[in-house]
């Protein structure tokens, strides 16, 4: 066991120097090689895991009470004969946040199409307002309700974060939208947009990875999606069994991280030689 | 073909970019990085020519609001006003320091800005009264916590108890910085998940399918 910690310990501390050589140009970065390797574990289990429910194993997965309140929310609005409000975050379209909301966008779109309720997009980029477009246009596509979409249901209203929160406070206040979405990358003006909505009455669900934002959110709406939640929603609300499966080979690698991190800690409490498994864990 | 364009090409070039800048991540050659840097520079650029269109988004559905008197247009014809004056001296005579642009923005813009950004404190004040309503023993746990970590932040909270900052710091750097790291970690592989279904095209939410 000694012998193979010394042989490890190079590749440890300096693993760019044992295994790439010194040269400044390589093919591969040896020093990101555990990087690589937990990646393709994980892409193995998420991959393993739509395999196995496309083969019709059957997948449990917890409510999300957010996700399930989202028809409760549309139709709320269709009763009072309001719109519904959608922020799809204040990040560009290529933030993974973003993309989580947009695809939260369709299902929410196919919703409105479903019960003829109106629905205003509003963002703050105009690629997000591009792509926004698309997919509310090819979600009452697919309703068949595309006499009911117009370019003007997305608008761009700002192109800052403060001016952005203005235009969104003032649209709620005079509009009173019947339910609010905010789903995707918020910062400062979370607050500001979900404290405003809260005023109005209209029932709020929210959703972001930024744990900053969560407290505020939590506060303010009535369901808020957490962290991994919002990525999660897309695929749950597709209820398609391959997107689901991603979902357990997701849970799966938390599962090993946990372990590993126990196994770490037990360790580092019990010898300093614990501290291989930090560094195998480190990314360059 | 045009389901080709629709369908497949996006996928493509999702795959495509995502690809770069995966093998960019794993790579030091320098042509590899320097290909995933030119793509971000194109991204910039991409992103600049797409602001005509919100600028034609804004004022299509701001100028019609206009002439057909709709309901608040005044307020739709004082936002039209502003984009015309800041655009067209920010096109025509610059941005620099001392141009109107500047001074629109300078005394204009940022203090409208600052504006929003203090009103935050009321917002916070209003959204923690709520949040703050000892009515289930989680909020009240919450309410006793909030209030050790206030009270341990400012100088009459030490005057009454020596060791309450000691007690605050405990609670920011334990209980309250594991519960943020475990959402860390959750989003991060979320968010690693969602990018290999979007890279290999199993998922096409985002393209409203």
């Amino acid at each position: 066991m000694n012998a193979f910690i010394r042989a490890l310990l190079p590749v440890i501390f300096a693993p760019g120097l044992a295994l790439a050589g010194n040269g400044s140009d390589p093919w591969f970065r040896m020093d990101r090689l555990n990087t690589l390797i937990f990646l393709l574990v994980f892409a193995v289990m998420v991959l393993v895991y739509i395999r196995l429910a496309k083969m019709g194993r059957p997948l449990f997965l917890r409510k999300l009470a957010g996700l399930d309140a989202m028809d409760e929310a549309v139709g709320r609005a269709t009763e009072m004969g309001k719109p519904v409000l959608f922020i799809p975050g204040i990040q560009e379209v290529s933030e993974i946040q973003t993309i989580a909301g947009l695809s939260i966008l369709g299902k929410v779109a196919a919703f409105t199409a479903e019960y003829e309720t109106p629905l205003l997009v509003t963002v703050q980029y105009p690629v997000v307002m591009a792509a926004a477009q698309e997919i509310v246009k090819d979600s009452y596509t697919n309703a068949g309700k595309k006499d009911l979409y117009s370019d003007s249901m997305v608008q761009y209203v700002a192109g800052s974060q403060f001016a952005l929160a203005a235009a969104v406070n003032g649209i709620m206040t005079r509009i009173k939208p019947a339910a609010n979405i905010f789903m995707g990358a918020f910062y400062a003006e979370s607050l500001l947009l979900a404290e405003t909505g809260n005023l109005t009455g209209a029932i709020q669900i929210a959703g972001t990875a930024n744990p900053e934002q969560l407290p505020f959110f939590i506060a303010a709406c009535d369901y808020t999606l957490m962290g991994e939640e919002l990525y999660a929603a897309s695929a749950y609300l597709s209820g398609e069994p391959k997107i689901l499966g991603s979902l357990k080979g997701q849970d799966l690698m938390k599962i090993v991280i946990t372990v590993l991190m126990i196994i770490s800690i037990i360790l580092l409490l019990t010898s300093w030689k614990g501290i291989f498994i930090l560094k195998l864990l480190e990314t360059a | 073909m045009s389901n080709f364009i629709r369908k497949q090409l996006p996928m493509l070039f999702a795959f495509f970019a995502g690809m770069v800048i995966l093998v960019a991540f794993f790579s030091g050659k320098k042509i590899i990085t320097d290909f995933r840097s030119d793509m971000q520079v194109w991204v910039s650029i991409i992103g600049g020519f797409t602001l005509l269109l919100g600028v034609a988004s804004i004022s299509s559905v701001n100028l019609q609001k206009v002439i057909t008197r709709g309901k608040d247009w005044p307020y739709k014809l004082v936002l039209l006003v502003c984009l015309a004056v800041s655009g067209g001296f920010g096109i025509f005579q610059g941005t620099e320091s001392g141009t109107v642009y500047d001074w629109l923005f300078q005394n204009m813009v940022t203090p409208m800005m600052s504006s929003m950004f203090a009103m935050l404190a009321f917002f916070i004040a209003s959204a923690a009264y709520r949040a703050f309503r000892a009515r289930t023993l989680e909020a009240t746990i919450l309410l006793i916590v909030a209030i050790i970590v206030m009270l341990g932040r400012i100088p009459l909270g030490q005057l009454l108890f020596s060791e309450l900052p000691v007690i605050t710091e405990w609670i920011m750097n334990y209980p309250n910085l594991a519960v943020q790291r475990g959402i860390i970690i959750g989003a991060a592989l979320g968010a690693a998940s969602m990018s290999i279904r979007i890279i290999l095209g199993i998922e096409r939410t985002y393209m409203g399918k």
